[in-house]
C-alpha cells in the first residue's frame, strides 16, 4: 500500500518491502517443488483448515440463503416438503410488504448522513489533527473514544440524552420528546448516535492516511501560492485515493449492515425499520417465514457483494504494486 | 487560514518544532475553541454516564437529571446484581478468548503460506478471506442457524443438547467471521519480512512448520498484538450473533446481555448508568492501556483488509 504510514508496519517498510512477485522470478516453481513431502502435507493443512472453516461457515450458507431464497419453506415442516416457487418472495418483498420500503429508505438516509455530516467532520478533524497543535492527542482521544464502544452500548448511553421522562435534552428544552419511540424523531435519534462513533472512526482512518502524504507535494503547492484549503483539495485529497475508496466501501457496507443500535432501541420497528432488522424478525421472529426472509438476505447480499468487489479490487491491486 | 501567505505557509511546514513561536492569530484562536469544544461534547455522553453513575435514584428524581449532588457507590451493586454482571462478564471472556486465539492462529497460517509461496490462487484465496469477512452475518443466519440446531452434542458439551444456545456456536461463528480479516492482515505484513530469512531456514534444513512457528510468528509479535487487541474489542462488542444464536438468558455474552437488561434499567437511569459504565469499563481498560495496539489495528485493518 503506498500512502498510509501505517504505525505499525513503519519500522520493516522502511526500506521498500520485497514485492510479492519479485523474488518470484523462475526460481518459484522450483522451490515449491523443493518441498519435501511432510512439507508439502503440512502447506496443504496450513491452506486447507482455515479454508474449510471460512468457506463451511460463511460461503456456503450464503449460498444456501440465496438457494433457500427461491422456496417457500416455513422453517417448521421438512425441508424436501418446500417448493421452488422461482421469483415469488422477491415480488412480495416489492409489492406485499409495507416495512419493505421504509427500510430502504432508513438504510439509504442512513449511508447519506454517514456520507454527508459523519465522513466530512471526521476528514476535518484528521486535518486539523494532523496540524500537530497544542493538546492535538487529547482531541484525538477525546474525538475516537467512543470508537472502542460498541453500538449496543451507545444505544444505552444515548438512551441518557434521549429519554422522554429522565433524559438531559428534554431536561435542558423543557419538551417531552420520546426521541426513541416517536417515529418522527428515532431515526435521526439513531443516527446521530451513530454518527458520534462513526467521525471518530474516519478521523482514524484519515489521520493515518495523512500521515503518508509526501509533506514535499505540500510544501510545493504552498510555494505556488496555493492556499491551505486548495492544497487538501486539490493535492492532500486526491492522494489518498485508496482511503478515500476504502472509507467510501466501508461506509456502504457499514450503513447496509446497520442492525446492533436500532435492535437494542425497538428491534428495528415503528420508524426504525431497516434491512437488516427485517430479515431477523422474519426469521427468529414469531412468523418463521425463511423463504422471503431468505429473499431480503439475498439482496442485502448482492448489495454488499458489488461493493466488497470494488473494495478487492482496490486492496488487492494496491498489494501488487 | 485560507489567506495564509506564501511565506506563512512554508514556515508552517517547516516542522513541528516551530509550532510554539508560531503567532496566535485569530484564526488559529477559532481553531483551537473549535477543538476543544467538539472534544468536551464527544466526552460529555460518557461522562454524563458516569456523573449519573455515581447519584442516588431518589436524588435525582427530587432534583432532576440537570442538578448536582446526592452521591452514592449502590448503583454499581446494585447493577451488578440486578444484571447477573459477573456471570455475563465470565460469558464474554468464555467466548471471546478462544475466538481470538483461534481467529488468529487460523489467519496467521493461511496468511504465512500467502506470503511465503507464490501459489496462483494466492491472491483468489485472500479475496475469499477478506469478503467473507464483509458480507452481511443476516445473509448467512439460517442456514448457520438451522446447521448449529442439527448438529446435536452431548449434555457435558452444552446442555442445550445441541450447538444452538451453546458457547461453542458464538466461538465457531466469531472465528469464522474473523479470520478472514486477520489472513488480509498479516499476510500483509508477513510479506514485508525479508525472504532471505526462509532461503537461510532452508539451508538449515528447518521444516515449513518450523519456518512457520518459529520464525514468522515471533517476527510478527507486533501486528499478532495489535490484531489481538482489536479482535477482543470486536468479539467483546458483538451484538447480532449472540443475539440470534443463544436463548438462555444467563450465557448471554455482556454486550448482547444489554438488550434483557433493558426492562430492568430503562425505569432507573441512575442504575442504567452505572450498567453502561461497568459494560464499557473493560473496553475503556483497553483504549487507555492499549491505545497504539488499537490504533494500529484498527488503520492496518481498514486501510488495508
Amino acid at each position: 500500500m503506498s500512502s498510509p504510514d501505517l504505525p505499525l508496519v513503519a519500522p520493516q517498510t522502511a526500506q521498500p518491502p520485497p514485492r510479492g512477485g519479485s523474488h518470484a522470478g523462475a526460481a518459484k516453481s522450483g522451490r515449491v517443488r523443493r518441498l519435501s513431502g511432510s512439507d508439502r502435507v503440512v502447506v496443504s493443512l496450513m491452506v486447507l483448515i482455515p479454508t474449510v472453516i471460512v468457506v463451511g461457515l460463511i460461503w456456503l450458507p450464503a449460498i444456501a440463503s440465496v438457494v433457500l431464497s427461491f422456496t417457500n419453506w416455513n422453517g417448521i415442516g421438512k425441508l424436501s416438503d418446500a417448493k421452488v416457487i422461482g421469483l415469488k418472495n422477491y415480488t412480495d418483498v416489492f409489492t406485499i410488504y409495507p416495512p419493505f420500503k421504509p427500510a430502504i429508505e432508513h438504510n439509504l438516509l442512513w449511508l447519506v448522513v454517514m456520507f454527508v455530516v459523519a465522513t466530512p467532520l471526521g476528514i476535518l478533524f484528521a486535518v486539523l489533527i494532523d496540524k500537530d497543535l497544542k493538546g492535538s492527542r487529547f482531541y484525538q482521544t477525546a474525538l475516537y473514544l467512543p470508537v472502542v464502544l460498541s453500538l449496543a452500548l451507545i444505544g444505552f448511553i444515548w438512551q441518557l440524552m434521549y429519554s422522554r421522562d429522565q433524559g438531559l435534552i428534554n431536561a435542558v428544552l423543557g419538551t417531552h420528546v420520546d426521541f426513541y419511540g416517536d417515529p418522527t424523531w428515532n431515526i435521526w435519534a439513531a443516527l446521530f448516535a451513530t454518527s458520534w462513533r462513526q467521525v471518530g472512526y474516519v478521523m482514524l482512518l484519515y489521520l493515518a492516511g495523512l500521515k503518508g502524504v509526501d509533506a514535499s507535494l505540500k510544501e510545493a503547492a504552498q510555494m505556488d501560492g496555493a492556499t491551505e484549503v486548495q492544497t487538501f483539495f486539490r493535492i492532500v485529497f486526491p492522494v489518498m485515493r485508496p482511503i478515500n475508496i476504502i472509507v467510501l466501501v466501508i461506509t456502504v457496507i457499514e450503513s447496509l449492515r446497520a442492525f446492533d443500535l436500532v435492535w437494542v432501541i425497538n428491534q428495528g420497528r415503528n420508524g426504525l425499520e431497516l434491512l437488516a432488522t427485517l430479515v431477523t424478525q422474519n426469521i427468529v421472529g414469531e412468523a418463521s417465514r425463511i423463504g422471503f426472509g431468505s429473499a431480503l438476505a439475498t439482496l442485502m447480499l448482492l448489495i454488499s457483494l458489488v461493493f466488497i468487489s470494488i473494495y478487492l479490487n482496490v486492496i488487492m491491486r494496491e498489494d501488487e504494486r | 487560514m485560507s489567506t495564509a501567505t506564501a511565506q506563512a505557509a512554508r514556515r508552517r511546514t517547516e516542522g513541528e518544532l516551530a509550532q510554539a513561536h508560531r503567532p496566535l492569530t485569530p484564526a488559529r484562536v477559532v481553531l483551537y475553541v473549535f477543538l476543544v469544544v467538539a472534544s468536551v461534547l464527544w466526552l460529555f455522553p460518557l461522562l454524563w454516564a458516569v456523573f449519573n453513575s455515581f447519584r442516588d435514584y431518589s436524588f435525582t428524581q427530587a432534583h432532576g437529571y440537570a442538578s448536582f449532588g446526592g452521591f452514592t457507590l449502590h448503583n454499581y451493586s446494585e447493577a451488578w446484581a440486578q444484571g447477573d454482571f459477573g456471570q455475563h462478564f465470565l460469558n464474554s471472556v468464555i467466548i471471546t478468548v478462544p475466538s481470538v486465539f483461534l481467529a488468529l492462529l487460523l489467519a496467521s497460517s493461511i496468511g504465512f503460506v500467502v506470503a511465503r509461496f507464490n501459489f496462483k490462487f494466492n491472491l483468489a484465496l485472500l479475496g475469499l478471506f477478506t469478503a467473507a469477512n464483509l458480507l452481511p452475518p443476516q445473509a448467512l443466519l439460517i442456514p448457520l442457524y438451522r446447521l448449529f440446531r442439527s448438529i446435536e452434542v452431548p449434555y457435558w458439551f452444552s446442555y442445550s443438547g445441541t450447538l444452538l444456545d451453546s458457547y461453542w456456536a458464538l466461538i465457531i461463528v466469531n472465528t469464522a467471521f474473523q479470520t478472514g480479516f486477520c489472513a488480509f492482515v498479516l499476510s500483509n505484513y508477513m510479506k514485508t519480512l525479508p525472504y532471505e530469512l526462509y532461503e537461510a531456514a532452508q539451508v538449515d534444513g528447518l521444516s515449513v512448520l518450523r519456518q512457520w512457528w518459529q520464525i514468522t510468528l515471533p517476527l510478527c509479535r507486533p501486528a499478532l498484538a495489535a490484531l489481538a487487541v482489536l479482535e477482543i474489542t470486536w468479539i467483546y462488542n458483538e451484538f447480532f450473533w449472540a443475539t440470534v444464536l443463544l436463548q438462555s438468558g444467563d450465557k448471554f455474552p455482556i454486550t448482547s446481555s444489554l438488550n434483557n437488561l433493558k426492562g430492568q434499567f430503562f425505569t432507573d437511569y441512575n442504575l442504567l448508568s452505572a450498567g453502561s459504565v461497568l459494560v464499557a469499563l473493560p473496553v475503556l481498560v483497553v483504549f487507555f492501556a492499549l491505545q497504539k495496539q488499537f490504533v494500529s489495528g484498527l488503520t492496518l485493518g481498514a486501510t488495508k483488509g
